[in-house]
């Protein structure tokens, strides 16, 4: 290394070189505020046409003369996929992350952890395409078509031509995509409970699942609800890989009634019918009003996350969430 | 946390039925241990398609050409390759700067309300989903100058890969010792000095941790290309021209009905995660060998 010379400069470098690292710093908080503020304005045309059948309605015709927009089906779509996935993805992530952090033996902590959380490196246009080709036909064939043929009569939910295009394969999708989230998180979490409550708990003669379960989920109860909030969040605004295996159904026929029929999400109706938006029309104001309740939507999960998450991890040192 | 109380009902409890908790024991260890396995089918899956259909496709005219007619074999993904190369130097010219700025202000001046308000945030920025990033690009870059362009995309993926860099040169910079920047204090250095020759030298790994997952990230980033770059099929030819990206055409392949177009778009897959993945994995490797342990950060591929 060369040597530093010592230089007698006026502070003001000290200064400069404080502000400029402030306003770096402060370009996140612009950003955010502009995205907030550009997307209000973009939009703003579809709520002074529609109000609130924007939010309310169903039908969605983009046709000239015959415009009409209600996204109802589609939050409603983003709120049953990522509820689904979170139902499939949840268990199995505290699952993963008790075993990673209680059970594993030392020598496979490491690697199994880097495994789980390679499943978050692969980008989500490859969970796509891995499930429109791959995932897809082994779901159709090995599970929907036998609950299809078994309740499909009886039960509403399991109604419908199996195809694997629809709710039911997009909700596991997102719900492995998920999981490392949720598990990398959870286990940070676990980790940084006391020694002192497993250890009291052992002293009374608990097995492992009872340490776990007086000792651990107690202590960390919150910080689980926020990993698994974080978890929603991701669901909510997944694009890529719900987009290719929703099925793409618009209006009131996107209604999530059957887990096996198309349903269309918000994320997914912006990137499908963002070629055929013409510009300045009605219609990209319609997709930007979509992804402006997407915005609101994921804004006020990731603060309710991060506000439970932190609370727990604060004394932790060293954890990162981002 | 187990009060007094509780600790006598436990101490009965444990007593007895001690056969019975000890099977429930074993049938949740091995639930548990499922939940391990039922994860890694689909991660092994993935890996194994990927790589089967994807070999196949690859050829060196596969990865040089433009792509050929469409439905046709023949032609290949150097458009695509050249923009995602060029779409993360690109953004990494903005992101990396300010990212880096950004954590030095959070680590060295960021112990009060600002820096908290930052820190929060940065984190939510991180965590958004990155279609809005998209259209708030198309927004701010393709509608001002009417024309979808390589420029647009650059500021929407520098703006995924900010949070990511921000937070990882924060959490560096706060490795390295105090001790260090008070012998840059006792000899008179300058504030700025210090930092930028003493503590930033120290955390290099740190700060090429982030840079490789940030890039790791917005490599794999689909959904703010279809609103920013839009596709093509020629190789660069401006700043403001449309261009390709890997996963962009990967998901244009996909949407195709014919076989060739599927083969294809194995074989763009299979580039696209042996970049993502040698990343993710040369980080885990960089930062071991220095550290000794892993850097508490997560990975993430692209949306």
């Amino acid at each position: 290394m060369k040597p530093i010379v010592l230089k007698r400069g006026s502070p003001i470098f000290d200064k400069v070189f404080k502000i400029g690292a402030a306003v770096a710093a402060t370009y996140v908080l612009a950003i955010i505020v502009l995205i907030v503020f550009q997307l209000s304005t973009g939009s703003y045309p579809i709520w002074t046409k529609e109000g609130i059948y924007f939010l309310t309605g169903s039908d969605w015709n983009s046709e000239q003369d015959r415009e009409i927009y209600g996204a109802a089906p589609y939050v409603m779509g983003t709120f049953v996929t990522a509820g689904l996935a979170m139902v499939i993805g949840v268990p199995i992530s505290i699952g993963i992350a008790m075993f990673l952090a209680e059970l594993a033996p030392s020598f496979l902590r490491s690697p199994l952890s880097f495994i789980i959380e390679l499943l978050a490196a692969v980008p989500s246009v490859i969970y796509g395409l891995w499930g429109l080709f791959v995932f897809r036909l082994y779901l159709k064939d090995w599970i929907e078509t036998p609950l299809n043929n078994a309740f499909g009569n009886n039960v509403w939910f399991f109604s419908g031509t199996p195809f694997g295009l629809d709710i039911f394969t997009a909700s596991i999708v997102l719900a492995i995509m998920i999981i490392p989230t949720i598990s990398s998180i959870s286990r940070e979490i676990m980790l940084a409970v006391p020694n002192s409550q497993r250890e009291a708990a052992y002293m009374l003669g608990a097995t492992k699942f009872e340490v776990f379960k007086l000792a651990v989920i107690p202590y960390s109860k919150s910080g689980l609800i926020g990993a698994s909030i974080l978890g929603l969040g991701r669901a909510v605004g997944e694009t890529m890989a719900v987009t290719m295996l929703i099925g793409n159904a618009t209006g009131p026929n996107a209604f999530p009634v059957s887990l096996f029929q198309p349903g269309q999400t918000m994320s997914s109706i912006i990137a499908n019918e963002f070629s055929e938006a013409t510009q300045g029309g009605l219609h990209i104001a319609a997709l930007i009003g979509v992804g402006l309740i997407l915005f609101i939507v994921a804004i006020v999960i990731n603060i309710a996350a991060h506000l439970l998450v932190a609370r727990v991890i604060k004394s932790h040192e060293g954890a990162v969430l981002a | 946390m187990i009060t007094v109380e509780q600790r006598a009902e436990f101490r009965k409890h444990f007593r007895y039925n001690v056969s019975r908790r000890l099977v429930t024991d074993k049938i949740i260890k091995g639930v548990v241990f499922g939940c391990v396995v039922i994860t890694i089918i689909p991660l092994g899956s993935i890996l194994l398609e990927v790589f089967r259909n994807g070999a196949s496709a690859l050829s060196i005219e596969f990865l040089t050409q433009v792509p050929g007619a469409v439905g046709e074999a023949g032609g290949g993904i150097g458009p695509a390759i050249q923009g995602t190369l060029l779409l993360v130097g690109m953004s990494s010219l903005i992101g990396v700067p300010i990212g880096v700025l950004g954590g030095i202000f959070l680590s060295e001046f960021g112990n009060n309300r600002l820096g908290k308000t930052i820190r929060f945030f940065n984190d939510v920025l991180a965590e958004f989903p990155t279609i809005v990033i998209g259209l708030f690009a198309f927004i701010m870059i393709v509608l001002v100058f009417g024309t979808f362009s390589i420029l647009a995309g650059m500021f929407a993926l520098s703006i995924i890969m900010l949070p990511i860099i921000t937070r990882t040169t924060e959490e560096a910079l706060k490795l390295v010792p105090i001790s260090y920047r008070e012998a840059g204090y006792a000899l008179g250095i300058k504030r700025w000095t210090i930092i930028m020759r003493i503590i930033l030298s120290s955390a290099k790994s740190g700060l090429v941790t982030g840079i490789m997952l940030s890039v790791a990230r917005i490599g794999g980033e689909t959904a703010p290309l279809i609103f920013t770059i839009l596709g093509s099929s020629q190789f660069f030819s401006g700043f403001d021209q449309p261009m390709d990206a890997l996963p962009l055409r990967i998901w244009r392949l996909s949407l195709l009905p014919y076989d060739t177009a599927a083969a294809q778009g194995w074989g763009a897959a299979l580039v696209l995660i042996l970049i993502v993945l040698a990343l993710n994995i040369g980080v885990r490797y960089v930062f071991l060998r220095k550290h000794g342990r892993s850097l508490h950060v997560r990975i993430t591929g692209g949306g």
